[in-house]
């Protein structure tokens, strides 16, 4: 049901935890599901330099929280403002039709970040 | 080392089954139907088969139907009986499988009325509610005897009681059909001291093969066959006798049958310091179901503050298979409707987890599987943020051992 890379993510999450003193937070709950990502992020210039995640719900949501800290860490914020659903999709191989909700919650989750940090 | 604890969902084939089937491949390839003598060695073994499913559950061989499975079985008997009385009404729990469910809510389009039944807390249903359900058309009444999902066992006795009073007081075409897929095998299951007039079970959960089920139909009960073609078994189910399943089954139930006491000791001691253990060693954890009143090889548990499902794939990956009552499709969460039906909070249910014994689990397996439970459970909860954390050890009290 799930491809390898959402198992090793679930098996090995990636910094997981808490930025003191972050530059942005990005707290965000699926009202429906209730599945939620914290998303905290140090901005360094233009680019990010360091991003903690914690994460509740099914495989997917944890996977995305995962794999999106891998995606933004030392990353240019040109290109990850860029960043869409798809891409954290295509990082984690594929999600299935059903769970492509919890992308978009990593995505939103980013977006609230770096507003608060922009603030 | 792999560890199958989804034995509710399907179980291992045993080798003395396997063997007793492969005959039926090369040698003994007729068809039951056919004179011949190879049509009738085919036809013994099937007869023989018959014998050990009726011998299991204190039927005549005469009063079992060999089905393609569980919901087959389950299927025949109630649109059986509805067809064969003018559909009616019919009476049914909310805690059923969708075998039972899904045919009930199929019937209800084309003119049946169709009662479903709540649970208690405990997941068993009040007799008084299904005593005060029943009207002067009702024609079926079918309650699960172990729930898939808790392991619960349903008052049938207590149910057939109440069937046998209204047929005394002139309601003859009111029958009890019961899904005991979960409990042949684990428990004994006799129609006659259960007093039921169906009863569906399947191969595939007692050590036998996938694809071949029986219907027990008691002597005298009329229902309306749903395959057609031959005359097979009885005029009740059409179609070419699936020997080697029929004979599988059939050697599954013999083994079941002998060896069902130790079985069903070894399994709950199993089973019980399984519980026992998971409550001392990790914090959060409630059993869902009645404690006493269930099957010896189910233990379904909640986990506050984790996800189901993140639960079930962690430990997959750690080759550790159990189920859990945890879905969420398209952002909509689908949870168990069994547990729902026993009013778990939605955090219960989306912390479940069914862990399910069967004849061959071993003590290595429940202690490999404790202990990546506790570390997995563990992890997943450090993964949360820390005020859900926070708010998860205010609320243990609420999660704590509800038996």
């Amino acid at each position: 049901m799930y491809t390898p890379q959402v198992a090793e993510h679930i098996a090995n999450p990636r910094n997981v935890g808490e930025l003191e003193h972050p530059s942005g937070i990005g707290d965000v709950t699926n009202q429906v599901c209730m599945d939620r990502i914290r998303l905290t992020v140090r901005l360094d210039g233009d680019r990010v330099s360091a991003a903690r995640v914690k994460a509740s719900g099914c495989p997917p949501t944890i996977a995305a929280a995962s794999v999106l800290t891998e995606l933004i860490i030392d990353r240019a914020l040109v290109d990850i403002e860029a960043m869409t659903k798809q891409d954290v999709a295509d990082a984690l191989g594929r999600l299935p039709a059903a769970k492509q909700h919890c992308a978009s919650l990593a995505i939103e989750a980013l977006r609230a970040a770096l507003t608060d940090a922009r603030r | 080392m792999r560890v199958y604890l989804d034995n509710s969902a399907t179980t291992a084939v045993l080798p003395e089954v396997i063997e007793a089937m492969l005959p039926c491949f090369s040698e003994v390839y007729g068809n039951a139907q056919s004179v011949h003598g190879f049509g009738q060695r085919a036809k013994a073994i099937v007869e023989r088969a018959r014998r050990e499913v009726a011998a299991l559950i204190n039927a005549a061989p005469g009063e079992i139907v060999f089905v393609g499975g569980g919901t087959e079985a389950d299927n025949l008997a109630i649109r059986g009986i509805a067809a064969a009385h003018d559909d009616g009404h019919l009476i049914t729990t909310k805690i059923e499988h969708p075998a039972v469910l899904a045919t009930c809510q199929a019937l209800e389009q084309t003119g049946a009325s169709v009662t479903y039944l709540p649970v208690q807390a405990n997941g068993i249903v009040r007799v008084d509610d299904l005593r005060a359900a029943i009207t002067d058309d009702t024609t079926l009444i079918s309650v699960m005897h172990a729930n898939n999902e808790t392991g619960v066992i349903q008052p049938l006795e207590a149910i057939a009681a109440i069937v046998r009073e209204r047929r005394e007081r002139g309601q003859k075409h009111l029958y009890l059909h019961t899904d005991a897929v979960q409990s042949v095998g684990k428990i004994p299951v006799d129609v006659k001291r259960l007093g039921v007039d169906l009863l569906s079970l399947s191969g595939h959960k007692i050590h036998g093969p996938k694809g071949v089920g029986a219907l027990f139909i008691k002597k005298g009960v009329r229902l309306a066959k749903q395959m057609t073609g031959g005359h097979h078994e009885r005029d009740r189910r059409a179609g070419t006798e699936n020997v080697a399943g029929i004979v599988g089954l059939g050697r599954a139930a013999e083994l079941a049958r002998l060896h069902l006491d130790e079985r069903r000791e070894r399994m709950r001691e199993l089973r019980d310091d399984f519980e026992q253990a998971v409550m001392a060693r990790i914090a959060g954890v409630q059993v869902n179901g009645d404690a006493q009143q269930r099957v010896p090889n189910i233990s379904n548990l909640s986990f506050a503050g984790v996800d189901g499902e993140s639960l079930l794939i962690a430990l997959d990956l750690q080759g550790i298979a159990v189920s859990t009552g945890s879905a969420c499709a398209s952002g909509s969460l689908e949870p168990s409707h069994v547990l729902t039906a026993m009013g778990l909070a939605r955090e219960q249910v989306r912390g479940s987890l069914r862990v399910s014994l069967s004849a061959l689990t071993s003590r290595q397996e429940i202690e490999t599987a404790l202990a990546a439970l506790e570390e997995t459970v563990a992890r997943l909860r450090e993964m949360r943020p820390d005020d859900e954390a926070a708010s998860m050890e205010s609320s243990l009290s609420r999660f704590s051992p509800s038996q």
